[in-house]
């Protein structure tokens, strides 16, 4: 059995990041990815808008997934494909893989650990639609799936519930196809997406929005026939008497993506209940020494060009670990802040250059992030505007603030109106 | 016009008034300009599809417009598309219909899925 420096699971963006980028770094890497195919997602995310940031080019999904393919197959990085991580285990010194593939069972071993296992769409069931069980609901994603990988129809009549990217980016797909795109209802005051999506996905083939408005049962025997649409109040709940009867042959639910960290947990590692990822260090390792977190296993990132970077320093810091006490701080977000990444700073590593990823609690034209150390204002950030649903990211050098193990680090967002 | 830009993740709130030269404010980069000016004059998509194959390992191929055609012709576009079947196994980059429908843009593959040669014994460690 080779014993690898680093081991990445998952072979979609942030693991073809953090496996080069660990590579780079003079680590012997191997890569898992349980589908035949490197490239997770992008496969099926064929229209463009990627890479911007990355490359400074407008790409396609399954064109930035290559690119890194690319760098991945240039180096000598073992790639693992229809290959499924089955149990992982600490052994000490390091960690013991154990894995599936049609070789049989397969067992390996590393220094360190970067999970890049992404994320999973939230389900009819987690939004508690009732009624029957006819076929013709699906997630975005699966629509995705059907359409641009099978090239199936899914869709004629939709409703789609849910105002996330993945379903707006649907929405204009559908309708490309022919299929006609009733509305899209959001349950929230706001809506979840990109605001580009909104407008060259929706506005630009008049698909209609409606905020504060959700689905509330299906119906149908052996297809949906229809679907009860309700308003709901400021705590989302729905509004007796405003329920309105859609007809229409299907159902997509954009509403929400959730972190997978099965493997993650197995290991010990503890998850942040804002992020719904592991809790990480400035490193992006988790509170279980060696493992890194990166991509949308760590946060629901909305770019991925974000995904790249982050997993870039998981899987440099993975190739460069060596145990070693750690000194944890805590960043403490208010509830000004959706969230914010890294939660924790181990003040025996180096600080200068830390990126942190912070979405604000509540859409804001003209506000201030501001970092308080016991008290004492050390940074205030000022953006034109902050919305929940576009990340922002920021690097700074945590070491000129001078923080011990005692210090109290806060981070909050503070509106224009309320500056002074 | 209020236009959001869709250039780039930013969203920029562009306003644009016709004129001679037209006024464009809000936008913060010389490509929201542009993109404020074609809105005003002649507004212009990419369009990113699938093309169906003849191959059964991938039923269909993403492609896209090697350029930006023109907003109201999508949908002619579209049926062009779908009227085409693709029988020769093209990589990222490669013209799958040239200059279709005469607008100046190619539809091109956007993935190497029909090339894609995964190493020797990659799936059989």
């Amino acid at each position: 059995m080779k014993p690898y420096d680093v081991i990445v699971i998952g072979g979609g963006p942030a693991g073809l990041a953090a496996a080069v980028s660990a590579n780079d770094s003079g680590a012997a890497v191997c890569l898992i990815e349980r589908e035949n195919r490197l490239g997770g997602i992008l496969k099926q995310c064929i229209h463009d808008g990627f890479g911007l940031l990355r490359f400074g080019a407008r790409l396609t999904g399954p064109e930035y997934a290559q690119r890194y393919i690319n760098e991945v197959r240039a180096r000598d990085i073992d790639v693992f494909t229809e290959t499924f991580v089955t149990k992982t285990e600490s052994d000490g010194g390091g960690f013991v893989i154990h894995a599936v593939n049609r070789s049989g069972v397969t067992v390996l071993s590393a220094n360190a650990l970067v999970l890049a296992t992404g994320c999973r769409e939230r389900t009819a069931k987690q939004v508690f639609i009732h009624g029957t069980r006819p076929a013709g609901v699906f997630t975005a994603g699966t629509a995705q799936h059907f359409t641009n990988l099978m090239g199936l129809q899914p869709a004629n009549n939709c409703v789609i519930l849910g105002s996330g990217d993945i379903g707006l980016i649907m929405a204009r797909r559908l309708t490309l196809e022919g299929a006609k795109v009733l509305g899209v209802y959001e349950a929230k005051p706001t809506p979840s997406g990109l605001t580009r999506n909104l407008h060259q996905c929706l506005y630009d083939y008049g698909i209609p929005l409606y905020l504060s408005k959700t689905v509330t049962r299906v119906f149908g025997e052996d297809r949906v026939t229809g679907v009860e649409i309700s308003a709901v109040d400021d705590a989302m709940r729905p509004v007796p008497g405003t329920e309105e009867y859609v007809a229409c042959d299907t159902l997509i639910l954009s509403v929400g993506l959730i972190p997978e960290n099965e493997i993650a947990e197995a290991l010990g590692v503890k998850l942040d209940d804002r992020t719904k990822g592991p809790v990480c260090d400035g490193q992006f390792m988790t509170n279980v020494d060696g493992v890194f977190s990166c991509g949308n296993a760590l946060h629901v990132n909305d770019l991925v060009d974000y995904v790249s970077e982050n997993a870039a320093i998981a899987g440099k810091n993975a190739a460069n670990y060596k145990k070693a006490p750690r000194k944890l701080l805590e960043l403490q977000a208010d509830a000004s802040l959706l969230y914010l990444v890294p939660q924790t700073l181990d003040l025996n590593r180096d600080n200068s250059k830390t990126t942190l990823f912070f979405r604000s609690k509540e859409p804001l034209d003209g506000a201030s992030l501001k970092i308080y150390a016991d008290g004492n204002e050390v940074l205030g950030k000022r953006y034109a505007f902050l919305r929940p649903p576009e990340m922002e990211t920021l690097t700074l050098d945590f070491e000129r603030f001078g923080l011990t193990e005692n210090s109290r680090v806060t981070f909050k967002i503070v509106p224009k109106a309320q500056e002074g | 016009m209020d236009i959001v830009c869709i250039v780039c993740p930013k969203s920029c709130r562009i306003t644009a008034a016709p004129g001679n030269p037209p006024v464009i404010t809000g936008n913060s980069c010389k490509r929201g300009y542009q993109f404020a000016l074609d809105e005003l004059t002649a507004p212009k998509r990419t369009v990113c599809t699938t093309v169906r194959t003849v191959f059964p390992d991938a039923p269909v191929l993403p492609v896209k417009t090697s350029a930006e055609i023109p907003k109201d012709r999508i949908f002619d576009l579209m049926r062009e598309i779908n009227a085409f079947t693709l029988e020769t196994r093209v990589g990222t980059g490669e013209a799958v219909i040239p200059d279709a429908l005469g607008l100046g843009a190619d539809v091109i593959a956007t993935s190497d899925l029909l090339k894609e040669t995964i190493p020797e014994g990659e799936n059989d460690r």
